[in-house]
């Protein structure tokens, strides 16, 4: 600014990149804060979000502030609106980041060393970026079942996160349904139809979808070891997009 | 055939003339506290006594609702004598129909002018005990559905909701949001279909004021929904009560039948296009559905899980339609309001928070019951002289206010006016009027503990901060009261309380450090006791020490 330092300069909005400012067309104001602010360059840590699948703001990663509002919003699930005054990124919410991550690796069994997805794993990666070193919580050493019992996946419900992306995609994509979950807090769990083995799972299609989705080792390919196994999530939205073209 | 004010007003006068032509009205209360006590059995035994001295024609014993004191059930009511018993058994039937023309059985006699009565201001109970819940004709002869005449062939909705709104009526269902504002937005969205939804899924431990409004007089709910129907817009309205309360289901369902029969609920409603209709759905145990989108969502069928909010259900609720959902106190304060009007209520109560409050006393109090007082009432005032104070001559600690959702207020608090605002000044709620009495024998570390370990069995599971963070607070309350917790695990609760409240998803995460946060607040040195020394002052936790002298 080089204009007289007694006017207050007006603020840029336009590049401002914490600002996030919509326009509505055809009556249409359906954007969330996440899809704008990843249009626009500005990250947002997500865990139960996939691009594809329905929005469910439930691990509470994608948390924002809004000027004006006491409480936090997840930006997944959170509409923009004309004038409204998103924080993607401030000391606080990165504190809550944090601890929230830490309360997953506190739950179940996370330990990388011994995990297929090891280097390749959303969680791992999602620690390493908000500089999630060591958990301060205690764990609570839930102990799960592993269900091999499927031909070519396993379910390891140690590793499991709840972000019911398997259930989604199975459900809306697949449409198979063959997963849900059973049990309510810190006993919920997820399972295949009648709470059967996956294996006898008669719904199932055997796609692979679900695995693929999963964003940590719990569900994975057989015959991997140790950071072997590679997800691909990127299908989705290439997938719906092709079926959209499909479509009369 | 429609129902006109006409037809109201015989059912009225046909029932108010058959019930003098008896001479002694008895009143037996058939709510859930007096029947779990074998009220009915005394009922049964009043009117086989009554044939035996062939009185019949001279008695007629009455099955009405919830008489409040539920510490000293069985409770009977004799009219016009202005004669109440208290623990009444069979036996005493022969007694009491003998003394019906004499002195009153002095043994049972239960005083009337006790201070337990003569300080409440029902307006909520004021059918509570005086009709019969499981007849239409009784609620009738109250003035039942002349509020909803009113509303249909007198005023248009707008005028309805100016009414709720110059009331200054607050939701009682625990946040106190405007009742007028919600159901301005409600009408002001533009759907043709909108649904009414009553929440009864009342799950505060300690908690029964719904229980007993539906209860003892469940057509006070069906006209103040009709009436919120025709205000907003909506022609069909859904009860959410929960299956743990079989008899409020029992006569709900029977007061609905009976409705649709008279047709105050129905197509044409006194002879206007109003339609409206009511139907129930069971809850099944869950606490969470008691949040409002997860009841949405488990009306639906589907699995009682909450949603974030925005979008709110009085712009897309159940089935993505505007929804208005109201708890059951808010809407039995309904037909009171339209029938003497918003600036009546306005006159109740303190300046924020309008009209009376029910609270169900519980706990380590005298006279454990269901009162209703106005807004503003001292807390004082409600648990020594309404409550008759604390029993075995031990002293009064502090009162949770809210259930898990709320916080305690301890004794200095004591002349602290029970309002919105007050409450909530103190760390604590108004909550849906659950108010459990400590005396001094209550570790509050371990009433934390309780209420944690509440929330984290009822946290659906959903988010993160909610399903684990619960867990976390209570393993660290777990090892506080056992005696195994180091001095930073206060910290770490700290933070976890802040973690919860700010980020967890819906309201049951949000508010369920509030038990935690409060007793800090008021009572750290019991959580200092408990770590540094390993003591437990009221003696209420098995400490580290204890054990392993006892091992």
């Amino acid at each position: 600014m080089t204009s007289n330092a007694s006017i207050p300069p007006k603020p840029r909005t336009d590049v401002n990149p914490a600002r996030i400012y919509t326009l509505r067309i055809n009556g249409r104001e359906d954007e969330t804060i996440l899809t704008v602010a990843r249009q626009n360059g500005i990250d947002i840590p997500t865990l139960c979000h996939l691009d594809g699948l329905a929005e469910r703001g439930a691990c509470r990663l994608c948390i924002v502030e809004i000027q004006g509002s006491p409480k936090l919003y997840a930006a997944c699930v959170t509409l923009v609106k004309q004038d409204m005054d998103v924080i993607t990124d401030s000391p606080r919410i990165r504190d809550y980041r944090r601890k929230i991550l830490e309360l997953i690796f506190s739950e179940r069994n996370h330990v990388c060393s011994v995990c297929v997805v090891n280097g390749n794993c959303e969680l791992q990666n999602l620690a390493v970026k908000l500089g999630m070193t060591h958990v301060r919580y205690g764990y609570l050493n839930l102990t799960h079942a592993v269900d091999a019992s499927h031909p070519r996946f396993s379910l390891d419900h140690n590793r499991c996160v709840l972000c019911l992306r398997c259930i989604r995609v199975c459900k809306d994509i697949e449409g198979a349904h063959t997963w849900d979950i059973a049990g309510r807090g810190i006993h919920a769990r997820i399972i295949s139809d009648l709470n059967q083995p996956w294996g006898e799972s008669e719904t199932c299609t055997g796609c692979g979808k679900c695995v693929q989705v999963c964003p940590t080792g719990a569900l994975s390919e057989k015959g991997k070891s140790v950071a072997e196994m590679t997800k691909r999530p990127e299908f989705l939205p290439y997938l719906q997009m092709m079926r959209k073209e499909a479509e009369p | 055939m429609t129902l006109t004010i006409e037809n109201l007003q015989e059912i009225a006068k046909t029932e108010t003339d058959v019930l003098e032509s008896y001479r002694y009205r008895i009143n037996v209360c058939v709510a859930a506290g007096c029947l779990s006590c074998g009220s009915d059995a005394v009922k049964a035994s009043l009117e086989e006594e009554i044939r035996r001295q062939g009185k019949e024609k001279a008695c007629r014993v009455r099955a009405v609702g919830c008489l409040g004191l539920c510490a000293v059930g069985p409770l009977i009511d004799i009219s016009p004598l202005n004669v109440a018993y208290q623990g009444v058994q069979p036996s005493d039937a022969p007694d009491i129909i003998g003394s019906l023309t004499g002195a009153p059985v002095s043994r049972l006699l239960l005083p009337t002018d006790h201070p337990f009565f003569s300080r409440q201001k029902k307006i909520v109970l004021e059918n509570c005990g005086i009709v019969e819940p499981e007849r239409i004709e009784s609620y009738i002869a109250a003035g039942g559905y002349e509020a909803l005449y009113q509303a249909l062939r007198q005023m248009s909705p707008r005028q309805v909701i100016d009414d709720v709104t110059a009331s200054g009526l607050r939701g009682r269902g625990g946040a106190g949001f405007p009742t007028g504002l919600k159901w301005t937005t409600v009408y002001k969205a533009q759907q043709a279909d909108k649904y009414v939804v009553c929440n009864a899924d009342e799950g505060d431990p300690g908690a029964f004021m719904d229980r007993s409004v539906l209860e003892s007089d469940p057509h006070r709910v069906i006209e103040g929904m009709a009436i919120a129907g025709y205000a907003v817009g909506a022609s069909r309205g859904y009860i959410y009560v929960r299956a743990e309360y079989p008899l409020a289901v029992e006569r709900l369902r029977r007061a609905i039948k009976q409705a649709k029969q008279l047709g105050v609920l129905g197509e044409n409603i006194f002879n206007t296009p109003f339609a409206f209709d009511i139907q129930l759905r069971l809850g099944a145990g869950a606490f969470v559905c008691g949040e409002e989108t997860a009841l949405i969502a488990s009306i639906e069928g589907r699995l009682g899980r909450p949603r974030p909010r925005p979008p709110f259900p009085a712009e897309f609720g159940l089935w993505g339609c505007p929804t208005l959902i109201n708890n059951v106190e808010t809407i039995a304060n309904i037909a009171p309001i339209v029938r003497r009007g918003g600036d009546w209520f306005a006159g109740i109560g303190t300046e924020k928070s309008k009209g009376t409050k029910v609270f169900a006393l519980a706990g380590k109090i005298n006279n454990t019951g269901l009162i209703e007082v106005p807004m503003g009432t001292p807390l004082r005032e409600i648990v020594f002289d309404i409550g008759g104070g604390i029993p075995a001559g031990r002293r009064f600690k502090a009162v949770q206010t809210g259930g898990p959702s709320g916080g305690c207020v301890p004794a200095q608090f004591l002349d602290m006016p029970m309002d919105y605002e007050s409450l909530k000044d103190v760390g604590a709620i108004m909550g849906s009027g659950g108010m459990i009495v400590m005396d001094d024998g209550a570790c509050m570390v371990d009433v934390a503990k309780f209420f944690m370990e509440f929330c984290m069995s009822e946290s659906c599971g959903k988010c993160v901060p909610c399903r684990v963070g619960t867990a976390q607070l209570f393993g660290i309350l777990e090892r506080i009261t056992a005696g195994d917790a180091k001095i930073e695990d206060i910290d770490t609760l700290k933070e976890l309380c802040d973690l919860v409240g700010a980020a967890s998803l819906c309201g049951l995460g949000q508010t369920a450090p509030n038990p935690v946060k409060s007793t800090l607040r008021y009572f750290e040195n019991e959580y200092m006791a408990h770590i540094r020394r390993h003591h437990c002052e009221a003696g209420v936790c098995a400490m580290g020490k204890a054990r392993e002298d006892t091992a």
